[in-house]
């Protein structure tokens, strides 16, 4: 019945497409099936971002462009007016370096441990075991959940009367204020990103690993390589393009981390689990005044750091590659 | 060591003609045990949380089923009266009706002589309690709400720009990997860094965009956004790639246009990586708030997402409508998930392999 | 400013009054809007119980007077009001009314409503509240104060009666209340004394009656006089007397209650507000006695609480100003205002509907009793507080408040250093928005 429908539909496609074809010929053509993502992502993609360009020289809490003074690189400076980067208390957006501290040791650990049990679990799934399809949907149901429901849940189990803490009392270990308590709050924080995100890496690396030829093995079999150097040379550096990819996304997906720890710890104890994303929301759009200057200012130093994180990551990746 | 060997690389055990399970088996059908208990605890915890009562909970410690409290109709009482099991005082061991409570005196009274009314402190009992699911949490949410209304408008957004953004993306995904142009390498550097900035924080000028174009308290003012996400040119350009080119090259031999080879044999050959990018933005959209919270603000427009959280006020949350709310929009995404996951296996495969 | 209410006790009902005022407002005005085609209004509305259900039911009545007019109430999540609003309302593409409590803040989009409405009866009926939605130069009639709340305190009695520990009188201060709650905590062994719903609106009162000024001497926004309660309140989250899982364990300004504790019974002396008295009165059940009493006094002498709320209000964007004006009048006629005062359980800024009472509907003795003990403390409120309430920067203040003070509490800043850190942000604040 899909096909029913879809058939027709791109045959009716093909002729305008097939005049464009001779139109602009081969070279060219190309951009006929590049020009609807292009229209779409110029229109609802970079347009933004480029306003957002325009938002971070101005001031005041309008909202048009057109009302807001320019105030050239205030923002900028004010962000970065600080005695010493290592300590939010001497900066003057005090809020800004408390999230980009906490951002970084969330990524580094969720990023961490997530490749890690992505990769485990991938290793685990790729063996003969039974109902492998049941487990690899265990796995991955969390990713179908929506951030607030994954902190929605987390949040119930958690809190001082949740089901934890019943548990432990019930055991005689006695209950933990969970959420209250910096240091935890800021672990279950990065426990919580891995449970609702590990399921997408699992699979992706898990695609990696059934792509590796078996003879490979057999043939390290054959040589008599231990286990531990056919899995660091065979299976590693074998599944390193995708493991590029796990990382590349992991990272920027690491770094943008928001809603679901919005709506768990609302970014606290305090400022415990308050990360950049957050930072700018709150700045920009929840907050009162809303001051979208410094949070698309914000917003884009964020970009920038990505940026030349991925880069370093495909630098090293190409390295690796023809090393 | 030979087990380690297993362990690391593939399987051992029943593959291998033994018929033993090895220790790495064990191991890992113990793992893949906590797995079910860590991935699947947490929603079943959610679903029983949804049939109960509001009060019930707010009660600590919880209870793993939703309970309520017994009453009994008594001669002599307008109103079913609740029980209580005593367990102090003189009374201890008997079931009693409580009539009205007093600070921390109660009076009771016994179902088998309702004549007689009995004065206990309120520590010496314990409520009588059963089992019983809170289906009203469910019932309620059809009669307060236009629910099939919300319940179209989610599905009609999510399905329009699922395949709005398959068919572009896939299109995309073509051109940037099978075919060699001026420009390229800018093209994938700019879809790439369109990553980089989340929506969140782009939400005033995209909304300006939004407006501008017209598309303000519509259901497209969703889905075209929606569309642009630059994830799916990434995963599917990726498998694309592992497409070798001669069968390009032997149907363009034939005379087939371009744009036949591609819905023809480039989209039947990318179909599992498809069906993957289906589920996510089936997902994503399906489960968007704050998107849908700022363009559609009329309630014939509204989103089922954005219907559950109108259970949060400024100073108070109904949780128990929220709860039950929050299942039934997880219903359709998992059956989504469970029609799709067989491709699953096969739809990610390579889109990591360059 | 304030007429003390004499909620009706005697179980008599009062929604009988000025029905026929209503109705003639009702018809004049479906003789002027006449046969028009339909006429859609759009009310963007949030519930924290069952307002919105009830405006739409009230308002299907003044639709059937108005034939032509439709009113669609469209119930969005709280943070749609809070968050969305105003940038709908920048582009142009606001609903014409909406319920709001940031009241003074978007008082540039309000519509005037003073050409439709007879201006006296309103300044009869809703006095003082006007004054919220009022900024600067515009200080016409903009919206209509539908849900009154104040702070206050609930207090699990059955716990005191345990403990047999007396409670403090009606001009206890907040020491005494804090030294009873701790008494009757280690008596009976409950794990939390005291405790403050997270938000800035909240500890106002209580700041208040500890000196804080909230206003410098031009009437701009000031943490001056704030340390004294900032110094306590931390004291008090660090010594176990307030419960910290409220304002420790959430980040940001987010809103958070200790509604649960109260409910189980685990917390002594609960402050939050009138809006709590049908949740306490459903959940609490037959668990134990709780009782209202007013916010306790300071050293600075007051005994403040703070008064707030929601209020419907009109767009100047909306096409169809003299409708919009009509709805929000109807809603202002006393005999419909006291039946969605009645039936919403919200305390009543009409003053008329005040002074002649209200029956709520579904409220046991308890409840009634409790919301009666809100109203009598309204005399209390010191001027501050009445007007931090209407002040257009408050929401700023309030999350400001929220988040240095938590993180004073948590041990990320001084008291001294979260204070400064408070004024720099209101600084910095009030810059930008000028």
């Amino acid at each position: 019945m899909f096909l029913a429908i879809l058939n027709p539909l791109m045959r009716i496609i093909e002729i305008p497409m097939l005049a464009l074809q001779r139109l602009l010929g081969m070279r060219l053509f190309a951009w006929a099936f590049l020009a609807p993502n292009l229209i779409l992502f110029g229109l609802f993609a970079f347009l933004p971002v480029i306003l957002n360009l325009f938002y971070a020289t101005t001031g005041g809490d309008n909202v048009l462009l057109a009302d807001r003074p320019d105030v050239g690189l205030r923002n900028f400076v004010t962000l970065t007016d600080c005695g010493s980067y290592l300590d939010p208390n001497t900066c003057r957006e005090d809020k800004f370096w408390r999230a980009v501290w906490n951002t970084t040791w969330f990524v580094t650990l969720q990023v961490g441990f997530m490749v890690g049990f992505a990769l485990l679990t991938a290793i685990i799934l790729n063996r003969d075991i039974r109902a492998r399809g049941f487990f690899r949907a265990v796995f991955f149901f969390p990713v179908l959940l929506s951030p607030v429901v994954v902190a929605l849940i987390w949040k119930w189990i958690l809190q001082r009367e949740g089901v934890l803490n019943a548990f432990l009392d019930w055991t005689g270990m006695g209950g933990i204020n969970w959420l209250v308590d910096a240091q935890w709050a800021f672990a279950w924080s990065v426990f919580i990103s891995v449970w609702a995100h590990m399921g997408f890496y699992t699979l992706i690396l898990l695609a990696g690993l059934q792509a590796i030829p078996r003879d490979v093995y057999e043939a390290a079999i054959m040589d008599r390589a231990s286990p531990w150097r056919s899995f660091t040379r065979i299976t590693l550096p074998l599944l390193a393009p995708t493991m590029l990819v796990v990382l590349v996304l992991a990272l920027i997906k690491g770094v943008q981390t928001f809603d679901e720890i919005y709506a768990f710890t609302g970014g606290g104890p305090g400022t415990a689990t308050t990360f950049i994303i957050q930072y700018i929301y709150e700045e920009g759009f929840a907050g009162a005044p809303r001051l979208f200057g410094l949070a698309a200012a914000a917003s884009l130093m964020v970009a920038a750091v990505l940026v030349v994180l991925t880069l370093i990551q495909l630098w090293v990746n190409r390295r690796n590659v023809d090393g | 060591m030979s087990g380690a060997f297993a362990f690391l690389t593939r399987t051992r055990g029943r593959a291998n003609g033994g018929t033993r399970l090895h220790w790495t088996d064990w191991a890992s059908y113990a793992y893949l045990g906590l797995g079910i208990c860590l991935m699947f605890g947490p929603v079943v915890w959610l679903v029983l949380s949804s049939f109960k009562t509001e009060a019930d909970l707010q009660r600590y410690p919880p209870t793993f089923l939703p309970y309520q409290q017994q009453t009994m109709l008594i001669e002599g009482y307008d109103e079913p009266l609740p029980l209580f099991r005593m367990t102090g005082g003189e009374y201890e061991g008997m079931i009693l009706a409580q009539v009205r409570r007093v600070g921390i005196q109660a009076q009771m009274v016994d179902p088998a002589n309702p004549g007689e009314r009995l004065r206990t402190g309120i520590d010496e009992r314990e409520p009588v309690q059963r089992v019983r699911l809170a289906t009203e949490n469910y019932t309620e949410l059809f009669e307060r709400f236009t629910f099939l209304r919300y319940f179209w408008n989610s599905t009609f957004i999510t399905l329009m720009s699922t395949a709005i953004m398959l068919l572009v993306n896939s299109m995309a995904a073509f051109a940037l990997s099978k075919y060699r142009f001026r420009g390229r390498t800018t093209v994938l550097l700019l879809v790439i860094s369109t990553l980089m900035i989340p929506q969140t924080v782009v939400l005033v000028p995209l909304f300006l965009i939004v407006t501008e174009l017209g598309m303000f308290n519509s259901l497209w003012g969703v889905i075209i956004p929606g569309a642009a996400t630059p994830t799916g040119v990434f995963l599917l350009r990726q498998y694309m790639l592992t497409i070798p080119d001669e069968i390009l090259d032997a149907a363009r031999m034939d005379k087939a246009s371009e744009w036949k080879i591609f819905w023809r044999i480039i989209l039947p050959l990318s179909a599992p990586a498809i069906a993957v990018l289906a589920i996510l933005a089936i997902m994503w959209r399906w489960n968007d708030f704050l998107w849908p919270l700022i363009v559609l603000t009329q309630s014939e427009n509204f989103t089922l997402q954005l219907a559950l959280n109108s259970f949060q006020g400024e100073l108070l949350t109904d949780w128990s409508s929220l709860l039950a709310m929050t299942v039934l929009t997880l219903l359709p995404i998992a059956c989504v998930f469970m029609f799709l996951q067989k491709y699953i296996a096969t739809g990610i495969a390579s889109t990591g392999g360059k | 400013m304030f007429v003390t209410y004499m909620v009706n006790q005697g179980g008599t009902t009062v929604l009988k009054t000025s029905f026929a005022a209503t109705t003639a407002v009702a018809t004049s005005f479906a003789l002027l809007a006449g046969a028009a085609a339909a006429q859609e209004i759009r009310f963007m509305c949030y519930s924290d119980g069952n307002e919105c259900e009830v405006y739409d039911d009230v308002l299907t009545r003044f639709e059937a007077d108005n034939p032509g007019v439709d009113v669609i109430v469209d119930v969005v999540p709280y943070q749609a009001i809070l968050e969305n609003l105003p940038v709908q309302l920048a582009a142009g593409t606001g609903p014409d009314m909406a319920k709001v409590t940031d009241l003074g803040g978007l008082n540039e989009y309000y519509l005037d409503l003073t050409p439709y409405i007879d201006t006296g009866y309103w300044d009869a009926s809703f006095g003082g509240t006007l004054d919220w939605y009022r900024v600067g130069d515009r200080q016409g009639y903009y919206g209509m104060h539908s849900q009154l709340t104040i702070t206050g305190a609930f207090v699990n009695a059955t716990l005191f009666e345990q403990a047999g520990i007396e409670m403090p009188g009606a001009d206890a201060t907040w020491e005494e209340w804090a030294a009873a709650a701790n008494a009757v905590a280690a008596a009976t062994d409950t794990p939390f004394p005291m405790a403050i719903d997270r938000s800035g609106h909240r500890v106002a009162g209580p700041a208040i009656s500890y000196g804080a000024q909230y206003f410098d001497g031009e009437g701009n926004g000031s943490f001056a006089g704030f340390e004294p309660f900032a110094a306590q309140f931390v004291a008090w989250n660090e010594d176990g007397t307030m419960a910290r899982d409220v304002w420790a364990g959430q980040g940001g300004a987010t809103y958070q209650d200790a509604a649960q504790e109260f409910i189980n019974g685990e917390l002594v002396f609960y402050y939050s507000g009138s809006w709590q008295v049908g949740r306490m009165d459903e959940q609490v059940g037959d668990f134990f006695d709780w009782q209202v009493v007013g916010s306790p006094c300071g050293p600075a002498g007051a005994c403040s609480g703070m008064p707030g709320g929601a209020g419907i209000v009109g767009f100047e964007q909306t096409e169809h100003p003299e409708i919009v004006a009509a709805v929000i009048d109807y809603l202002a006629q006393e005999d419909v205002y006291a039946e969605v005062a009645a039936r919403t359980r919200n305390l009543p800024a009409h003053l008329g509907v005040a002074s002649a009472g209200v029956e709520f509907q579904n409220a046991s003795p308890a409840a009634q009793a409790a919301l009666n003990a809100f109203a009598a403390d309204l005399p209390d409120v010191s001027p501050i507080a009445f007007a931090y309430q209407g002040y257009a920067g408050n929401r700023a203040m309030f999350g400001i408040t929220v988040e240095r003070l938590s993180q004073a509490i948590v041990g990320e800043l001084s008291v001294a250093d979260a204070v400064g850190r408070m004024s720099d942000d209101l600084a910095a604040a009030m810059a930008e928005s000028q």
